[in-house]
């Protein structure tokens, strides 16, 4: 106890040099505070913009359909299926899907294109379908009409309440061929699904591809995007050989990729930041083992063990670095929670691309108490670490050397 | 009589692979409980030395010291920091004092190294500070007190582990001559009211007139060894044959 007292004492004694230890601490666990809740915060809202928007965060298949994606690798609806698939801990939505090719035609012009079947109601509540209307209106599950994407409609010169055609290869290589009324447009922020998609209710798929109850995909999202890969594993165990479970990273590697690339340039900075920062607290240290060689010579010298005199430096420094922390997180936690509510806009060129792409143009800040913890608990780390330079220090002093100077 | 301090053929050499030093040369130095012995000769004699040699600070070449009865050149160097603790009083030239500590607390910091209870201590401290007569600055920090006032409570630090002796490099190197004076009266009525054996180097020659006993150090060796007489009436003494030649 008054080693503590005495620890808490010696931490006062150049109060300026004390407070810049803390600063420097504290400074490290807002930065790096920040910059990882922005960066779990970008990613968040990119995983939920492109996965959310159409594929869904996670997909069954039959196996082999995502390496040859053809109606003969389709399945048929399965209500055992379905209900084990909302059974399921943190699966908060199901809807199924029948996905092929098919030429559009509009009788002047003919293009190829991607014909979604799938449950209106369902589909809304998974990927809001509806929300991505800008003409017309949505379709319901025993209707025979079409929705079609603004790209699609623009090269076929057609719109709401005009009649498409289209043509393809249906299940078991017989002949597809349909014409559905127009009922909606839709706008994609993804130029793939905005120029090539056309959406009918799933019974009006089948019927076009003949493909009976055949569906090729259940399209699910879930509670807590973070948990999706623990959740992929499980469903899998539980629908067996039969199907294929995919979180969105195996579908769309791409993107994963990207967020793999920046996640490591980040993490290259709040390295840099972390090595900065260990340099400023070693610098003090340093400092203060150089001023302090003669007090601790004295205090070796009339009989404090080396083991102790360790233990009154290590407690300075855990003082330091603690209040440190705590500052920095108790500061830190509001400033992101307002980043949170009030997330910084992008200007210009930038939050168009954005919009283009069907995104906010937002840097939004995730706030997630285990990124405090972490950044604080990380800090603390390494500021204890470097306490051991006093304490190796100590073990090696002599006393008339230390007191020499 | 009771040997407090017996140091056989001790020698330290420095440098010895270059230009070797011998700092202390071959000395013999025998203490008494209770005397009060002044440890002279011109700067680079070795009494820094040979002090830390039987402090326990430094270990020597050849030798062997014991106190009372323990041959400290044999402790571990973890041993030793505890033989310290427990059995020398040390009061260096300067800078003894914890500067965040006030007086009161660095002279209770020995007994709680000690770890010594509470009401022990602050008895011990309150007849100390009576003793060193700084009552009244208990709580001051070292910087508020002057130079001879931090080397009172310095001694108070060494006499309050009950040690076996008190050590004193130097003590007064850095104060005028009245808190020198002053000090040594000190240091005196502790060793007269406590039979406190203290020995102390200095190059001071009023400082030296106090002691009891002057052993003189050059180039390493004890040339004389002097048990003076009366202290207060300075001008009789007697010599003694040194114990070395
Ligand atoms: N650490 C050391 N390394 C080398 N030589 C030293 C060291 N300490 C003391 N000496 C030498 O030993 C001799 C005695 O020094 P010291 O004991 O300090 O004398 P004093 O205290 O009487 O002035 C001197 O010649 C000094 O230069
Ligand atoms: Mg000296």
């Amino acid at each position: 106890m008054w080693l503590l007292k005495l620890a808490w004492k010696n931490l006062w004694r150049n109060k300026a040099r004390s407070l810049i230890t803390m600063a420097a601490i504290f400074f490290a666990v807002i930065l790096s505070s920040i910059v990882s809740s922005l960066q779990k915060g970008v990613f968040d809202n990119l995983i939920k913009n492109v996965v959310s928007f159409y594929s869904g965060y996670i997909q069954v298949h039959q196996r082999g359909y995502w390496n040859e994606q053809v109606l003969e690798n389709s399945f048929a609806v399965n209500a055992g299926v379905e209900k084990d698939l909302l059974r399921q801990k943190g699966i908060s939505g199901v809807t199924a899907r029948l996905e092929s090719f098919a030429l559009a035609s509009s009788g002047e012009s003919t293009k190829g294109c991607l014909v979604v079947g799938v449950s209106p109601g369902s589909e809304d509540r998974v990927t809001s379908l509806r929300s991505k209307l800008i003409a017309g209106g949505y379709v319901s599950d025993a209707d025979n009409a079409a929705l079609l994407s603004e790209g699609l409609a623009r090269r076929l010169k057609l719109a709401v309440r005009d009649t498409l055609v289209l043509i393809g290869q249906g299940y078991h290589g017989t002949t597809a061929a349909g014409k559905f009324p127009i009922r909606g447009i839709l706008r994609f922020g993804s130029p793939e699904l905005n120029d090539k998609s056309v959406f009918l209710p799933l019974q009006a798929a089948q019927e076009f591809y003949g493909a009976g109850n055949r569906i090729t995909s259940y399209v699910l999202s879930v509670d807590a995007p973070d948990d999706v890969k623990r959740t992929t594993t499980e469903l899998g165990r539980i629908l067996g050989k039969e199907y294929e479970v995919l979180s969105w990273g195996e579908m769309m590697p791409d993107i994963r990729q990207h967020i793999r690339t920046d996640s490591a340039s980040m993490t290259i900075i709040t390295g840099i930041l972390y090595i900065l920062i260990c340099f400023g607290i070693f610098g003090t240290l340093l400092m203060m083992m150089v001023e302090r060689r003669h007090e601790l010579g004295v205090l070796l010298a009339i009989g404090m063990k080396k083991g102790r005199i360790s233990r009154l430096l290590l407690l300075e420094s855990v003082l330091t670095v603690i209040s440190g922390c705590l500052l920095g997180i108790l500061i830190s936690v509001p400033l992101v929670g307002y980043m949170h509510n009030n997330p910084i806009r992008l200007g210009g060129e930038l939050a168009d691309i954005y919009r283009r792409f069907g995104f906010e143009p937002i840097f939004p800040t995730a706030t997630n108490a285990a990124i405090f913890m972490r950044q604080g608990v990380i800090v603390l780390v390494m500021g204890l670490l470097l306490s051991l330079y006093p304490v190796i220090k100590i073990m090696r002093m002599n006393p008339v050397a230390a007191m020499h100077t | 009589m009771n040997t407090v301090i017996d140091a056989h053929n001790i020698s330290k050499v420095y440098n010895p692979e270059t230009i070797p030093v011998y700092a202390v040369n071959n000395v013999h130095l025998h203490l008494q409980k209770g005397e009060f012995t002044a440890l002279v000769g011109p700067s680079g004699s070795g009494k820094t030395t040979l002090l830390n040699l039987i402090g326990g600070l430094d270990k020597p070449d050849e030798g062997k010291i014991e106190i009372n009865g323990t041959d400290i050149t044999r402790l571990s160097s973890n041993q030793l920091i505890n033989f310290r603790l427990h059995n020398i009083g040390f009061v260096f030239q300067s800078f003894n004092l914890v500067p965040v500590l006030t007086a009161k607390e660095n002279v209770e910091f020995i007994m709680q190294l000690q770890g010594i209870p509470k009401k022990e201590r602050e008895a011990r401290l309150k007849n100390l500070f009576r003793q060193i007569r700084l009552e009244d600055k208990v709580d001051c920090r070292p910087a508020e007190l002057s130079g001879g006032q931090q080397q009172r409570v310095a001694v108070a630090r060494a006499l309050a582990s009950k040690p076996q002796f008190v050590l004193a490099d130097e003590p007064t190197a850095n104060l005028d001559s009245k808190s020198a004076s002053n000090l040594l009266d000190i240091m005196a009525e502790l060793n007269k009211e406590e039979n406190m054996t203290f020995i102390f180097s200095t190059h001071d020659q009023r400082v030296i007139e106090r002691a009891r006993r002057v052993v003189t150090l050059v180039d390493g060796r004890i040339t004389t060894d002097t048990a003076l007489v009366d202290v207060s009436h300075s001008v009789a003494s007697v010599s003694s044959p040194p114990l070395i030649t």
